[in-house]
């Protein structure tokens, strides 16, 4: 059940009951079974129905039950923290067992407790250093070794525990120290995990507070690390140099050429890696060459996650070394040119301001430099094509406010190319409104300078085609440049002031402005303005209402989970009773009945079917009754072992039906895939015909399943006779339960006959490959014995068989003369067809 | 905390999957192809870790089987690495030379060791005998079931005579 559903879905309401029961069970098994499922299953609003017996399992007397337990409790603190607030002692006592396998469990929960609170664990320091020294001395049991390790896994846990500590914390560090070096001098670099172990020791050195003497041990494993050939070992390094290099940035020298050797490395992993060491060692002196290694590698990969990673950091190193204001430009430029639409909007509005405002300083020379700098390179960057639409935001800014500032450009040239980024993208409304707001504003700094400037055609057919645009947002920006060129200077100045981009505007958050306008409306007879804070009583009101209503359902929530079994059970006992008096010795042989049909699976269901039929109303009343009468007597341990062992079965048939599923959908991709010539389509689409079939048989097999049978008893069986043993999996899956199981005389006899039909569909399925036109008469013949080697007497089911294979007739003659005609006829035999067989059958 | 388990073959069919955070059935698929697709194309030599989505994805070919687990990419990757070494080791003791064949056909018990192994993403039992230990008492508990089964079987064949 934990294999197919998920704490989100429906049923497992349902499941919660069911794992009550199983952790309250005697066997540890069953237990432990529990435990992992509700692990799986159990979520958020779950957790109080099974808090209280996992939290008794902690002192169970078995260790594998009290690990588990431990484990559950750690997934419910990851779903709900406030849940299991109160048990976090409980960690602590378990911390103390005696099992190492409960303490090593234990450790996974403590470490995200520490992780969000370190301080109130301070005063476990001294017993993580003193478990892990023990570990490090060899006195856990030998079975707890790992390739001459002993026990790896929990000193990586404590190791892990032991950094988050001891960060920033002398105090605590100063008790790591020993038993540190212990393990770095035990450290085999022989084997993997012996690697494993020294790695999370330097992470650890690195994590608390610094010492000298672990300091030179780290770098010193780390040398080993770069060195070595593995490329494991290699990427291990480098995240361990990136560690230490904070620390100490003089370590990162002595490596320079291991580094450079992985930066080029074939495989993508170490490279990745290598940057992001590169990205922690960028100083002024090295960002450059940094920063275009990192730009050439973006180009190359089309990992659109790690390529926005790399853009933002090329961003930030560029914004935080730049060398000169050249450089940056021409940096921005190729980190949008190729990765414009991966990176932050932010980013693009960060570049923005960075030249509007400059970087900081008071040189108003550089700024206008930098300006000057940009527009160079942008007017000469913005023909190329398929430039990304951020990009094009950003020349497009650049170019409307600072084209013509330093007078080395004509106003003309600068409306032109925009023009050009505008007819480019017809489709970009952003970047059409971009460029004509940056039309605008050249023209309004125009006009505000008192020079003369003539309008383009062009222009001026943009603009009107702008002004009967789809876009309100263009229709706005055009008509506002229109209204724009018939304004004088004065009013321009004020509209559009120069370099005010990045001014403060004020905000009158009263409005009073609009106070005048206010009166006039009240003392026309308007209603006077309602605050907010009443309107928002109001709501108050309401939401409490809402609060009730939650409270009310999660109580009726509770409640349905916890009586909902008797309830159904007791009722449906009674109606049983006053219809059917049963003696005694008859009930006894009906329950062992019920109880023999579980593990044989469909075939004893479908012999229990045929006693119904031949019984008539009576004994389809009644089975029901039993049905339910036995779930009460399935809390003994043996039948719940049974009830599991069941359910292992159904699981693996459910799994083998998903596998056969799978096998089929790849063959229909192969159909679509090869259909070259004209015969071969023909063919294969009359297979995939066929398929479809076979999938409306088990839908329909479905929907019956769903029925409630009430009147009609007699036909009732009848169809679920015909239907399961028609499909080729439900045949591979009777299979199954008949090799698991002793065989008996009569069952023997009826497994006998079922199994011919199993093996003759194989062979069905295999002559389509070799046959073209005998395929349909060889699928017919098959299905017609399969039906009446099931059926023993019944005449409606042939009748229904004989129709679809008429059916199949015609619709595979018509497939031979057109694809597309063969399509058409196709579906409406698909359409069709259930219709009939239900009617017929019905 | 290891977030999914995957065994590929190198053909690219799924031979057992493993999820510990509810995963939509559709986004499943989805991660299937793209880390198939991930692993299957690097070489031998390359590391064993890849990035993924912003994880990292440990995995390991033995013969023809790729075992490949999700981590956090704060994690430590040859620590996985060696998880699936213990769980690998764990099957062979089981399956004595455990070969695809008896991944295929043996699903379940594979499942029930990986039950053994991680538990809520995290690493569970690093003892291998206390794992073999609790999936050999869970074997004689179903041989056990089956046998009861059976008895009952052949009481109600000979009632009905």
């Amino acid at each position: 059940v934990s294999l197919f559903l998920d704490e989100r879905h429906d049923l497992v309401i349902l499941v919660v009951n069911t794992i009550q029961k199983d952790l309250r069970s005697d066997n540890y098994l069953v237990v432990c079974a529990a435990l992992t499922a509700a692990c799986r299953l159990i979520g958020e609003e779950a957790i109080p129905a099974v808090l209280p017996q996992v939290v008794e399992l902690l002192a169970h007397p078995k260790e594998a039950v009290r690990k588990k337990a431990v484990m559950a409790l750690h997934r419910f603190y990851q779903r709900s923290p406030s849940s299991v607030s109160h048990l976090v002692s409980n960690f602590r006592k378990r911390l103390c067992d005696n099992d190492p396998g409960v303490m090593g469990a234990t450790l996974c929960p403590l470490y995200d407790l520490i992780l969000e609170d370190p301080n109130s664990y301070k005063d476990l320091v001294v017993s993580f250093v003193n478990i892990l020294k023990q570990v490090a001395e060899r006195r856990l049991p030998t079975s707890y070794d790992y390739h001459q390790m002993p026990a790896p896994f929990i000193q990586i846990k404590l190791l892990k525990i032991l950094a988050v500590l001891g960060s920033g914390d002398k105090q605590a560090s100063g008790n790591m120290y020993m038993v540190l070096g212990d393990i770095f001098r035990k450290g085999d670099t022989a084997s993997n995990i012996g690697n494993a172990i020294l790695y999370e020791c330097i992470c650890c050195i690195s994590s608390i507070f610094p010492n000298a003497k672990m300091l030179d041990a780290a770098a010193e494993t780390t040398s080993k690390f770069l060195k070595s050939d593995s490329h494991n070992l290699k990427y291990m390094g480098i995240d361990a140099l990136g560690r230490l290099i904070k620390i100490n940035p003089d370590i990162a020298e002595e490596h320079q050429l291991a580094v450079i050797d992985c930066l080029e490395d074939p495989d993508d992993t170490l490279k990745r890696k290598t940057f992001e060491l590169l990205y922690k060692m960028t100083k002024s002196t090295n960002v450059e060459v940094i920063v275009d290694r990192m730009i050439e590698y973006m180009i190359n990969i089309t990992d659109h996650h790690y390529k926005t990673e790399i853009a933002s950091r090329c961003v930030e190193l560029a914004e935080q070394f730049a060398p000169s204001n050249q450089w940056f430009i021409q940096t921005m430029n190729k980190v949008f040119e190729h990765a414009g639409d991966l990176v932050n909007i932010r980013v693009a509005h960060n570049l923005m301001r960075l030249i509007a405002e400059g970087f900081g300083e008071e040189d108003e020379g550089a700024d206008s430099q930098l300006r000057s700098s940009a527009v160079d390179s942008y007017l000469r960057i913005v023909g190329e094509p398929k430039l990304p639409s951020s990009f094009l935001q950003i020349i497009c800014w650049v170019l409307g406010e600072y084209g013509t500032a330093d007078g080395k450009y004509s106003a003309s040239y600068i409306i032109g190319k925009l023009y050009d980024v505008a007819e480019a993208h017809p489709t970009d409304d952003t970047v059409r409104a971009y460029a004509i707001s940056a039309i605008l504003k050249i023209f309004a700094f125009e006009i505000a300078l008192g020079r003369k400037i003539d309008m383009l055609p062009e222009c001026q057919s943009l603009i009107d085609e702008l002004s009967a645009s789809h876009s309100t947002d263009l229709q706005q920006r055009a008509y506002e440049l229109q209204a724009l060129l018939g304004l004088d200077k004065q009013a321009v100045e004020n509209v559009m002031p120069a370099d005010a981009s990045c001014e403060d505007i004020e905000i009158d958050r009263n409005l009073s402005f609009l106070n005048g306008y206010v009166q006039q409306a009240i003392e026309n007879g308007a209603a006077p303005y309602i605050p907010e804070s009443e309107r928002s009583g109001v709501v108050s009101v309401g939401n409490y209402k809402a609060q009730d209503q939650q409270e009310t359902s999660a109580h009726a929530l509770r409640f349905e989970a916890y009586e909902l079994p008797p309830a159904a059970s007791q009722a449906s006992i009674s109606p049983t009773t006053d219809l059917v008096p049963v003696p005694e010795p008859s009930y006894y042989k009906e329950d062992h009945q019920m109880s023999r049909s579980q593990p044989s699976g469909d075939s004893l269901s479908g012999e229990f079917g045929l006693k119904l039929r031949l019984d008539g109303v009576q004994k389809k009343w009644g089975r029901p009754a039993y049905s339910s009468s036995s779930t009460p007597s399935s809390s003994t341990s043996s039948q719940q072992a049974t009830n599991g062992g069941v359910s292992s079965e159904v699981g693996g048939s459910t799994s083998s039906q998903a596998r056969e599923s799978t096998y089929g959908s790849k063959r229909q991709q192969a159909t679509e895939v090869s259909a070259e010539k004209q015969r071969l389509a023909a063919s294969l689409f009359g297979k995939a015909d066929r398929k479809t079939q076979a999938g409306r048989k088990t839908a329909k097999e479905s929907s019956s399943t769903e029925k409630v049978a009430t009147a009609n008893a007699t036909p009732q069986p009848a169809k679920e006779q015909v239907i399961p043993s028609a499909p080729p999996p439900d045949l591979l899956d009777l299979g199954e339960p008949v090799s698991s199981s002793p065989p008996l005389a009569d069952p023997f006899t009826q497994l006998e006959g079922l199994l011919g039909p199993a093996s003759a569909s194989p062979v069905v399925s295999e002559t389509p490959a070799s046959s073209t036109s005998k395929t349909p008469d060889l699928m017919s013949i098959f299905s017609d014995d399969v039906q009446t080697g099931v059926t023993s007497g019944s005449t409606e089911p042939s009748l229904g068989v004989n129709v679809v294979a008429a059916k199949k007739g015609p619709s595979l003659q018509d497939a031979l003369q057109k694809d597309a005609a063969a399509r058409q006829v196709g579906v409406t035999p698909t359409g069709n067809n259930p219709i009939l067989f239900k009617d017929l059958l019905g | 905390m290891i977030h999914f388990v995957l065994l590929i073959s190198r053909q690219g069919k799924v031979r057992l999957t493993k999820w510990y955070n509810p995963y939509p059935q559709k986004e499943r698929s989805k991660v299937i192809k793209e880390v198939s697709t991930l692993v299957l194309t690097r070489g031998p030599k390359m590391c064993n870790f890849v990035d993924w989505h912003g994880y990292r994805v440990v995995y390991k070919r033995y013969a023809s089987l790729y075992f490949c687990m999700c981590i956090d990419a704060a994690d430590n990757e040859l620590e996985t690495l060696q998880i699936i070494h213990h769980f690998v080791e764990i099957l062979d003791r089981y399956f004595g030379n455990v070969c695809e064949l008896d991944l295929i056909f043996n699903f379940h018990k594979a499942y029930f060791i990986l039950d053994e192994v991680l538990i809520a993403g995290e690493l569970q039992e690093s003892n291998k005998k206390a794992v073999l230990r609790l999936i050999t008492t869970q074997d004689n508990l179903v041989e056990a079931a089956k046998e009861e089964a059976s008895s009952l079987r052949n009481i109600i064949a000979q009632a009905t005579k």
